[in-house]
Formats: C-alpha cells, sequence, structure tokens
C-alpha cells in the first residue's frame, strides 16, 4: 500500500471528499433544489420545459397495480429502460435492449422473464432503490439508439459523459466506458474505464481503470488516446445550461449521445463523485477556485462555455 | 459566507466548560479521576458511662468538628434515650432520660474521611486572653522561666517552641520542677503563654489508630502565629499536627458533661475502613444534600440504563473519527454503533461469530425470499421473523450444548440485523459478494474499534461520573464536521495524483 502525502495532494488541487461536502455541495447546493435532480422525473420535465433534450419518456409507473401495463406501453418499442426516480449512483436500471414477441433480452442477451421485470417495478415502487427507503415511482424511458461514433469505446453498454459544472461554467469532463468487468455498467469503482476529456476540444486526455492508467480498452482494445467525442460543443452548452434548470451551483451532468438526437441529458447529480480528478490525471480544485474569483454579472450560457474552452483546455497526458 | 469565528468561540466554549466541569467535580466532590481508588476512612465509636441516681439525667458530648476529616455518617445508639444533635459552632450530643439507674452505656458511632486539610486557619486576631494569676509561690518561679524564654524569642511562635522544650528539658532547673509539682506540663504551657498575652487554647484531640479501643482523648495546645493555629502535643514534646489525630473538641468547652449521674467517663475504639473512594464521595454529596448534577441521585434501575446511553456518545466519536479521518466505508451510518452496544452485552467474540452466523443464515434465507417476489416491506417483515427464529435456534442450541455465552446473542437489534441483511442482499445481487464482504467487514471493523472505546472501564467510568466529557465529545464531533482535509483512504486513492507535473 502506497500513500501520498497530504501536501503533495494539496499542491496538484486534488478535491477531496470532506472538502467537497463542506466547502462546494453545503455551500453552493441549496437543499431546496434538490429534489430537482434527486427526482428524475422532476428533472425530465424541467429539461423539457427548458428546451433540453433527454430520453423519450414512454410512462410511469406510480402504483403496483399497474406493473401490468409494462408490456402494453413497450409494444412497439425495440427496447426500453426502467428505472428508479429517485435511484443514486445507477442503482436499479433493468435495460432492455430487445423486445422479442413478449420475451425481453438484456444487452448481455440474457433473457428477463415477465415475472423478474415485475419484481424490479415492485422493488422501485417500494423504495428499495431510493436514498432512505422512501417510496418511489418507476420510469420507464426509451432506449437510446447509441451513436456508433463510440463503438469500441465500450462494453455491453452505453458510454456515458459525465461533466462537472460548477456556477454553470464546465470545470472538467470524462467519458465512462464499461467493461466486462465493470458488469455493462458505468460506475468507475466498478471497473469502468474512465477518460479525461479536454474541456476544449473533447479530446481524450488520459485514461483510467480501477485508478491505473491505462492505453487500451481491456475488451475491445480500443487506443483510448484517439477518442474525440462529437458534438462537442452542443454537449457544453447542455450541461452548461443545467445550471440555470436546476440552481445548483455544484453539479455533476451525466450525458449520452444519441444517433439521431444528438446529446440527450440523463441525469444530474448534486453530489458529484471525485474520481473524475483521477481519470483526468489531475485535480479539479485549482480550476473552481478560478470559477470562485470570478466577479461581475452572471454571464450567458455561450460566454460560459467560452470561457470554460478558453481557460481549462489541458495537454494530454498519455 | 459567514464567519467561522462564532463557531469556533462555540466550540471552544464547550470544550473549556466540559473540562472545567469535569475538574470542578473531581476537585470538588472528590470523584476520583481513575476508578477502583481506595481511600481509607475511620470508624470511630465513642462509649459514655455514667452511673444513674435514679433521677433524669442528661447527657452532652462534644462531637468532633475538623476540617482535616468530613463526616461520612454517624449515629448514636441509646436504648430509651431521647437524643438531640445540635449543630453550630459547637456540635453535640445531647441524651435525656426522665429517670436512670445503675451503669448507663451511651454509643455514639461516627464515620471519617481524611480531606488532608491539616492546617487550622483563622482570618481574624483572637482576642487576647487575660493573663493567668498565678499562686504566690508558683509566681516567682514562673516569671523566672517566663522571662527568659521570652528574651530568647522572638515572636509568639517561637516563644512557644523554646517554652516547650524548656518544660520538657531532661535537666529540669528546681523552678520547673516546681511548677511541675503542682500542675501537668499541657497546662503549665497554656499559663505560661497566656500571660505573656500569647493567643493559645486547650483543644482534646484523638490519635487514631487501628484497632484500638479504650482509649482517651489527649489534651493539646494550640498556639495562634501569623493567621494559623499551630498545635503543639506538650506531653509528646511535638509541634505540628500528625494526619491521624482527629481535634475533638476546640472550643475551650468541656468534652462529656453529664448531668443526674457520677463517675462519668468517655472512652474511645476505633477501626481503620477502606473503602472505594467513588463511593466515599457519592455518600459525602448525599449527606451535603448538595443539588449537584449528578447522575447518583437516579434510582438505580435509570442509572444503570443512563450507563448504556452514555456509552453512544463514545462510540458515535469512533464512527466520525474512523469516517471522517480515516475514510472507513460503512454499510449504514450509525449501525456499528448498534452493534457495538450489542456486543457490550455479548462481548467480543460471541458477538462477532453470533452476527456473522445470523447475517449467513439470513442471507440465505434473503436469497430464497428474493424467489419469491415479494413486496419489499413483506419481504423485509419475513427476514425479521425469519432472524428471530434464528436467533431462538441458536440460544436453544447453545443452552443444549452448555454454551451460555450463546445465550447473550438475543441482545442484538433485530431489526437492525432484519435491514443489515436486507441491504447486503441487495449488495450481493448488484455488486457482487466482494462488495458485501468489503461493506460488511468495514462496519464489523469500525463496530469493533467502538466496543473496543466503549467496553473500557476507564472509559464507562468516566462518561458516567464526568459529564463534563461528553461536551468534550460535543466539541470534538462539530470541530471533525468543519475538517476540509483530505481522509486517510483518500491518501491512497488518489497516490496517483500525487506526483509532479
Amino acid at each position: 500500500m502506497e500513500f501520498a502525502w497530504p501536501w503533495q495532494l494539496r499542491r496538484n488541487g486534488v478535491l477531496n471528499m470532506n472538502k467537497r461536502n463542506i466547502d462546494y455541495i453545503g455551500k453552493y447546493n441549496p437543499r431546496k433544489y434538490y429534489k430537482r435532480v434527486d427526482d428524475k422525473l422532476i428533472t425530465k420535465q424541467l429539461a423539457l420545459a427548458n428546451g433540453i433534450a433527454v430520453p423519450d419518456l414512454i410512462g410511469v409507473v406510480e402504483e403496483q397495480h399497474k406493473i401490468n401495463d409494462i408490456p402494453q406501453m413497450v409494444i412497439d418499442r425495440t427496447g426500453f429502460v426502467i428505472k428508479p426516480a429517485k435511484g443514486s449512483g445507477g442503482k436499479g436500471i433493468l435495460v432492455i435492449t430487445k423486445v422479442d414477441a413478449g420475451r425481453y433480452y438484456k444487452p448481455n442477451g440474457d433473457e428477463v422473464t415477465p415475472t423478474e421485470v415485475y419484481r424490479h417495478v415492485s422493488n422501485i415502487l417500494s423504495g428499495l432503490f431510493s436514498l432512505g427507503g422512501a417510496p418511489d415511482v418507476a420510469i420507464v424511458e426509451g432506449l437510446i439508439e447509441f451513436d456508433p461514433v463510440f463503438d469500441g469505446f465500450s462494453y455491453e453498454g452505453v458510454p456515458d459523459i459525465r461533466l462537472i459544472i460548477f456556477k454553470g461554467y464546465p470545470v472538467m469532463g470524462m467519458l465512462r466506458c464499461s467493461t466486462a468487468a465493470s458488469d455493462g455498467k458505468a460506475n468507475l469503482h466498478q471497473g469502468a474505464v474512465g477518460v479525461g476529456l479536454d474541456i476544449a476540444t473533447g479530446k481524450s486526455l488520459f485514461a483510467v481503470q480501477f485508478d491505473k492508467p491505462v492505453l487500451k480498452h481491456p475488451d475491445t482494445q480500443f487506443e483510448l488516446s484517439q477518442i474525440q467525442v462529437p458534438e462537442w460543443d452542443t454537449l457544453l452548452h447542455t450541461a452548461s445550461c443545467a445550471y440555470e434548470m436546476c440552481e445548483l451551483g455544484y453539479l455533476g451532468t451525466d450525458m449520452v449521445l444519441d444517433k439521431q438526437r444528438g446529446p440527450l441529458l440523463l441525469e444530474l447529480n448534486a453530489r458529484p463523485g471525485l474520481a473524475i480528478q483521477t481519470a483526468n490525471g489531475r485535480g479539479i480544485l485549482q480550476r473552481l477556485q478560478h470559477v470562485e474569483s470570478l466577479k461581475g454579472p452572471t454571464l450567458s450560457v455561450e460566454e460560459r462555455v467560452a470561457y470554460a474552452k478558453k481557460h481549462f483546455c489541458s495537454n494530454p497526458n498519455f | 459566507m459567514h464567519s467561522r469565528k462564532p463557531f469556533f468561540i462555540f466550540v471552544a466554549l464547550l470544550f473549556i466548560f466540559g473540562t472545567a466541569a469535569s475538574i470542578y467535580r473531581s476537585v470538588e466532590h472528590n470523584v476520583p479521576f481513575l476508578p477502583g481508588k481506595q481511600v481509607q476512612s475511620w470508624s470511630v465509636e465513642a462509649k459514655v458511662m455514667f452511673n444513674g441516681t435514679n433521677k433524669a439525667a442528661e447527657a452532652s458530648l462534644s462531637l468532633p468538628q475538623d476540617d482535616a476529616f468530613d463526616v461520612l455518617s454517624e449515629n448514636a445508639s441509646s436504648p430509651g434515650y431521647g437524643l438531640n444533635i445540635s449543630d453550630g459552632d459547637d456540635r453535640r450530643a445531647v441524651w435525656s432520660i426522665r429517670e436512670a439507674s445503675g451503669r448507663q452505656s451511651l454509643y455514639y458511632r461516627v464515620t471519617l474521611v481524611p480531606t488532608g486539610q491539616l492546617d487550622v486557619t483563622q482570618d481574624e486576631e483572637p482576642e487576647v486572653p487575660e493573663a493567668f494569676t498565678w499562686q504566690v509561690t508558683e509566681k516567682g518561679a514562673a516569671d523566672q522561666i517566663m522571662n527568659d524564654v521570652w528574651q530568647r524569642s522572638a515572636n509568639n511562635l517561637s516563644y512557644a517552641q523554646q517554652l516547650m522544650s524548656v518544660i520538657n528539658d531532661s535537666n529540669q532547673s528546681q523552678n520547673l520542677a516546681l511548677l511541675l509539682s503542682v500542675n501537668n506540663r499541657t497546662q503549665l504551657f497554656l499559663q505560661m503563654l497566656q500571660s505573656k498575652g500569647v493567643p493559645a487554647k486547650k483543644v482534646s484531640g484523638l490519635m487514631l489508630e487501628d484497632q484500638r479501643r479504650r482509649q482517651q482523648l489527649s489534651p493539646y495546645v494550640q498556639v495562634f502565629h501569623d493567621g494559623e493555629w499551630v498545635l503543639f502535643d506538650v506531653e509528646g514534646n511535638k509541634e505540628g499536627r500528625p494526619d491521624n489525630l482527629v481535634l475533638w473538641q476546640q472550643n475551650n468547652q468541656s468534652v462529656l458533661d453529664v448531668i443526674g449521674g457520677s463517675n462519668s467517663q468517655v472512652n474511645f475504639s476505633m477501626l481503620q475502613e477502606t473503602r472505594s473512594a467513588l463511593a466515599t464521595s457519592i455518600d459525602m454529596m448525599n449527606n451535603s444534600d448538595a443539588m449537584d448534577f449528578s447522575l447518583y441521585q437516579l434510582p438505580l434501575e435509570e442509572q444503570s440504563t443512563f450507563k448504556g446511553i452514555l456509552l453512544i456518545p463514545i462510540g458515535v466519536l469512533v464512527v466520525v473519527f474512523l469516517r471522517v479521518i480515516i475514510g472507513i466505508k460503512t454499510s449504514g451510518t450509525f449501525m456499528p454503533v448498534l452493534i457495538a452496544l450489542a456486543f457490550i452485552q455479548t462481548t467480543l467474540l460471541t458477538g462477532l461469530i453470533g452476527f456473522l452466523l445470523i447475517v449467513a443464515f439470513g442471507l440465505m434465507i434473503r436469497s430464497y425470499l428474493s424467489q419469491l417476489n415479494l413486496l419489499l416491506i413483506s419481504r423485509i417483515s419475513a427476514v425479521i421473523i425469519v432472524v428471530i427464529f434464528i436467533i431462538g435456534l441458536f440460544t436453544l442450541i447453545s443452552y443444549k450444548v452448555g454454551l451460555s455465552e450463546g445465550l447473550t446473542i438475543t441482545f442484538f437489534p433485530m431489526i437492525i440485523l432484519a435491514w443489515t441483511i436486507e441491504r447486503m442482499s441487495i449488495l450481493w445481487e448488484e455488486e457482487g459478494p466482494k462488495a458485501v464482504v468489503m461493506a460488511g467487514g468495514g462496519s464489523l471493523f469500525v463496530a469493533t474499534l467502538a466496543y473496543l472505546a466503549m467496553s473500557n472501564s476507564w472509559i464507562q467510568y468516566w462518561v458516567f461520573n464526568f459529564l463534563g466529557i461528553h461536551l468534550v465529545i460535543l466539541a470534538l464531533v462539530l470541530v471533525m464536521g468543519q475538517y476540509t482535509g483530505y481522509r486517510l483512504t483518500e491518501l491512497k486513492r488518489f497516490k496517483p495524483l500525487a506526483g509532479d507535473k
């Protein structure tokens, strides 16, 4: 086991959990706005009202007896996603990529029986995945047809783009690619590959899996240094808009690229994790302090994105 | 951003007040800082005897009033007698009866605790005593000795010192021999002091020695010098006060007065006792009726409840430290404290084994339940009932096998166990068995450390006897709540980010 000295981390501007909680989340995220991000249904409605693109809303299941309506809802879909409105950390998300004569299949090809779907939704409604076990509702969403430009980036799952938006400025970004080790999930601690992205260009800067630098995707052998996220400006713009929408100062936005519709906002996070620093190979604190030091009137979304692209660009670290 | 100054002042006040309250408790109420500390106390019994004359009788005994000893308890036994203990400057026990015939025995028993306060001080200068009137035959001899000693002394104290050594001089002058033939040494000493206007008084003291019986009070002389009464033992030719001398009567009053009786006498027997310092100070507090904030005023049942409750802040402190400063992950914020509380009842090893057994069996049952497609509420309820079955089964088996440790397994909070099993089961399904072992192991590790802190007999003693400690804990928890530094585990996690760019 190797340990860093605290001053080495401080010199490199590494934000830690306690400081994040006290100086950023506690200070910039008013409690009353939390439900805007903690309840994905509200997030979705807000996003639609603000003209931000989100995955299709097929339906909402609020009561146990409505579960039986699900087959009817998805009858003409190729796939769908069921997620808890108040879930966190990607918990409780069921992805069905193939619907074939009333039979459902997960991305890895395993069949999901209607009974299993029923139980999953029932668990969601009972609050199994929500914070503190509060009763919840299940959201049925359209499947994202993800952009083929990402073929090879990811294994058995949609790669998603996480941006940290501080006071409306995109300060750091990463691409999260699922792997066989992460079982198709995009959580870094479960073994997904985290690729740091340059705020200016959307090009990859650095990549890690299990906190160790990697050059190739472990399953697809894709050269991670070759990544260039398309429609980068739209992504930055959409993410920056989320600040006005939910009024949280320190915000994590999760987005995916749809083949037809471009960047879609998946969810927002009022307590984004710190792994983005490891994926970028650098601390986030200096950028946060940079934004904190900015004076003057609030800039427009375009001005903020331009400012961030100018000041938070970095050199590849491969 | 609001200033943090008031916060830090508040925390500092909590810390200072908590520490001060604990120190006050130790100093003022003699609550020892270490548990199990012993103090010596003295049990003294005074036996008053006189012959009744078939008439009404009243016996009045002076009671000890001495800063060097606290009265822990006192009682008098005297069948048929009325008893009155008068407080005030001169504490006395007065027994009375309408008709006393034959030999009478009255008992007074007192338990004395040394306070270590041996000096007898007095702020104001006592009145100068009236000059003693010598017998004509003695006056010449006395004057000669007094003037001689006066010349050789500088102040009251050195005069008394010189005088005592002269009185005890083995090569006695004729003058002294003459005086001692009609006076005892103590009497002579006192008279010679008073003749020169030195404030002095005769006191009666009792030397405390273990297992002595039929002891008498001995006369001593106190000489006032520089705000303090200095004790002289003229017979023993000693100055100063030994710590096993209790001053029974200091006010020039008689020790025993008997009206309506003859041939009265009082003698003392005594016994040294060893008692817990804590029990002694609790008794003292109860005696003094101090409206002090002490949990010992509660009934015993509530006291033992509080002994448990007051350990929770220690467990909470350990959890806050391990999570905020060290960064260990636990499943459920304060579940480790609750597990640690159960460990206190079960002891550590039994508790750990019992916990692992219940959770393992619970997970097995739970994996079956998850196939039944139940609603969450009924599933957890089912787990609770099954946990009760498991606990009952283990208790029964361990009883049959003769393992009494197994019986304590019932102390585990069942709802907590059921929730733990449910969470672990979900964790297993979502992130695999490794995550279950990590989260469960972290919780058990934290619970074990919390248990070790909470079961420490010193800590148990402190949190119950020095309530100020809880304010200090509150201050520490608040300060840790403001800690924005790196957690220990983050130093490892962010190791890749430590290098130079």
